[in-house]
């Protein structure tokens, strides 16, 4: 989707090719249709290789430790005793969400999913491809493309399970979807992913399709142990139909030592309304790929993230929104925090078609730096076919603000937990759009966890 | 309650305060007037604690202790409270939180109980009513999208939760409309009373037509150069502050 200026040939990640053609022979027999598309992604990535700073898109995103570190398909894994103990801490009360468990990519645990109503699908993606051929077969590997994304070519590559959502035309999901995708070695003390051993890779794949006028909430997260080492690579493809709504959320909170590559792909369908938040608190590499094509007129779309980094993370979001029909608008609203020597990347692409008049796009990206070491790189990139739009972008990078300190600690709130207030509040401006109350105070409470003295910001809240 | 002595104060190499001296005793209300660039908020903003002012002569001594030895935020738990010429927004930050945070960590500095969410609720709303303000107020975020006098409505408010022994009122009328100035100045003078001091800095004597003060102060290039009761603010209204120049001049 995104344009690649020539790319450096990377090394392919021979590790991971050695790998395919076992899983292919293994996965063969379930999805006979799939084959020529694995044939097709694997070729691509085997092209790509791992990118490297050579390439635009990665210029201040070094992924040299992935490509060094040696790496086996999550598959051939047993799967660990503690994945349910992990997930657990993710889930929500009992019959306010649907939610389903995924161990190192494959589908664990379902509840709630009796509440459904009549014609939603909510199931394992590995469950769908056999009961619901033609459906999947109909958008699996359509949205998702592999031009320029070898993340999302390898993903395609080893597609074997992960979150499958179906809703029907008109018909609307009360609860959220929640899947919780859990990825463990087993070893909770693995040091640096790079050290030489070899590490666990996994590809879930989410399909997410809404009919015409259908309403969904479906929320991804992404968490692990502390201290495992290991790659997850997932991807998401979404199709909202004409008129539909669907609230969407990748919540990402895995270990500091692991790698985190993400693409979310979506089409929106006229007058359709669609938002995505990423949440990106954890890992060493982090790089999100958001990718949006509004396909329709009178669509209206929201990308809106917030990135937390401290140590040495480095927290990566690319967006792309392609505006192809007129009347439509897009908003992006991204914020990140970054500490110690972090660093933040953000890089927001809108292209606007020559026929795609009346478009309203609107870029926002706002930085925290909490130390002098911490640094952030943010570009804004408008192509513009079109005459008659209105497209704005801004980006800022600043410190705590010093008025706002002041003004809090003339009202007696001592520097720390002024600090901690502002940072608060500086996050919670994203937090506090996400629709469904318990995922709302899951975030408060981990940027509370976070914050020194946010005991004390927790129980004013309350 | 507040004796500033010979107080110098410069930011940045340059000095503004260049030997303010001014006793203040509980109950008082006292004007400090002078035109633009005289230093009347910069003494605002040292009293309350401000860091990018250096004190580089001078004392401050508020009931007894020595104020510049203190941060602002103990300045603030020790009752000192400054009403912010322009306030700061807070985007993110609902006034109640923001308050809540205020009130118990003062109430914690002085060794009472915290109060708890229905305490503060009941607190808060009582001191709304008293300005005719809108309960709505404590769920927006802080000053953000606040109009001029929303702003400075919201700062008596504070003053009024927080029940300060010395108030500074930092230009707390300019950019009002005659009925925000009332509505203003009306909180302000039902917070008077004989424990607690006002400093109200201002740069226009209409204020004091509302506030009446017990004396007037007039800053002129870093230091008070007349003082008096009211009538030194009608003298000043009739004048304007040009003939401050002649006075400087003169000696």
């Amino acid at each position: 989707m995104t344009t690649q200026t020539k790319t450096a040939a990377a090394p392919p990640k021979q590790d991971i090719l050695d790998q395919y053609d076992a899983f292919r022979a293994g996965a063969a027999s379930a999805s006979d249709w799939l084959a020529p598309v694995r044939e097709d992604a694997i070729a691509r990535f085997r092209e790509q290789g791992i990118p490297t700073q050579k390439w635009e898109d990665y210029r201040f995103t070094n992924l040299a430790p992935i490509a060094r570190t040696k790496f086996r398909h999550a598959s051939t894994y047993k799967q660990p005793d503690g994945i349910a103990e992990i997930a657990a801490r993710m889930k929500f009360a009992k019959e306010t969400a649907v939610e389903l468990v995924f161990g190192n990519g494959r589908l664990m645990q379902t509840n709630g999913g009796e509440a459904l109503p009549a014609g939603v699908i909510v199931m394992s993606l590995a469950e769908a491809m056999k009961s619901h051929t033609d459906l999947v077969k109909q958008h699996l590997a359509k949205v998702a493309k592999l031009d320029s994304a070898p993340m999302a070519a390898l993903n395609t590559a080893f597609i074997e399970d992960g979150l499958f959502v179906y809703v029907p035309k008109g018909v609307h999901v009360e609860k959220p979807v929640h899947a919780i995708f859990v990825t463990d070695s087993g070893d909770g003390k693995a040091g640096a992913a790079d050290s030489g051993a070899e590490r666990l890779v996994s590809h879930p794949r989410t399909l997410i399709v809404l009919g015409e006028s259908a309403e969904a909430r479906v929320y991804e997260t992404f968490t692990s142990r502390k201290g495992d080492a290991f790659w997850s690579n997932p991807v998401t493809e979404v199709v909202v139909g004409e008129n539909a709504r669907l609230e969407h959320l990748r919540f990402q909170d895995e270990s500091g030592e692991a790698f985190h590559t993400g693409t979310i792909e979506a089409t929106q369908g006229r007058s359709s309304w669609f938002t995505t938040y990423s949440f990106a608190f954890g890992c060493r590499i982090t790089r999100n790929d958001v990718n949006l094509a509004l396909l329709g007129e009178g669509i209206e779309s929201d990308l809106d993230g917030l990135y937390i980094g401290a140590d040495e993370q480095l927290i990566d979001h690319h967006t792309f929104v392609y505006h192809r029909e007129p009347n439509c608008e897009s908003r992006e609203f991204y914020k990140g925090i970054l500490g110690d020597k972090a660093t933040g990347v953000f890089s927001g692409k809108i292209l606007v078609h020559q026929k795609a008049q009346k478009t309203d796009a609107k870029q926002t990206n706002r930085n925290l730096l909490l130390s002098d070491s911490a640094n952030v790189h943010t570009k804004p990139q408008l192509e513009i076919f079109a005459d008659d739009v209105k497209c704005t972008h801004g980006a800022t990078i600043g410190q705590i603000d010093a008025n706002s300190l002041f003004y809090l600690k003339t009202r007696g709130i001592d520097e720390v937990t002024a600090r901690s207030l502002l940072i608060y509040a500086f996050a919670g401006e994203v937090v506090e759009r996400v629709s469904f109350p318990p995922m709302r105070e899951r975030l408060q409470n981990l940027l509370y966890d976070r914050l020194p003295n946010g005991d004390e910001l927790r129980g004013l809240g309350e | 309650m507040l004796s500033i002595k010979n107080l110098h104060a410069s930011v940045e190499g340059n000095e503004i305060l260049k030997g303010i001296n001014l006793e203040a005793k509980a109950g008082e209300v006292h004007a400090i007037m002078g035109p633009n660039g005289s230093g009347k908020s910069t003494l605002a903003q040292v009293l309350a604690g401000h860091e990018d002012y250096e004190v580089t002569e001078g004392s401050v001594t508020y009931l007894g202790k020595d104020l510049l030895e203190l941060g602002a935020d103990d300045r603030a738990c020790e009752g000192i409270f400054l009403a912010f010429q322009y306030p700061v927004e807070i985007p993110g930050v609902s006034t109640s939180y923001f308050l809540k945070a205020a009130v118990n960590s003062v109430r914690r500095y002085r060794k009472e109980e915290e109060l708890d969410a229905v305490q503060f609720l009941t607190l808060a709303k009582e001191k709304m009513k008293a300005l005719d303000m809108d309960p709505s107020f404590l769920h927006r975020s802080v000053n953000e999208g606040f109009s001029g006098g929303e702003k400075k409505k919201n700062e008596i408010f504070q003053m009024a939760v927080l029940d300060p022994k010395l108030a500074i009122l930092d230009e707390t009328d300019s950019g009002l409309d005659i009925d925000a100035l009332r509505v203003v100045a009306d909180g302000v003078n039902s917070l008077r009373s004989p424990d607690r001091t006002m400093i109200v800095v201002t740069h226009y004597q209409r204020l004091l037509d509302y506030i009446v003060p017990d004396f007037v102060h007039v800053l002129s290039e870093g230091k008070i150069v007349k003082s008096g009761d009211k009538n030194l603010a009608h003298q000043l209204e009739d004048e304007g502050y040009s003939w401050l120049r002649s006075h400087a001049e003169a000696r």
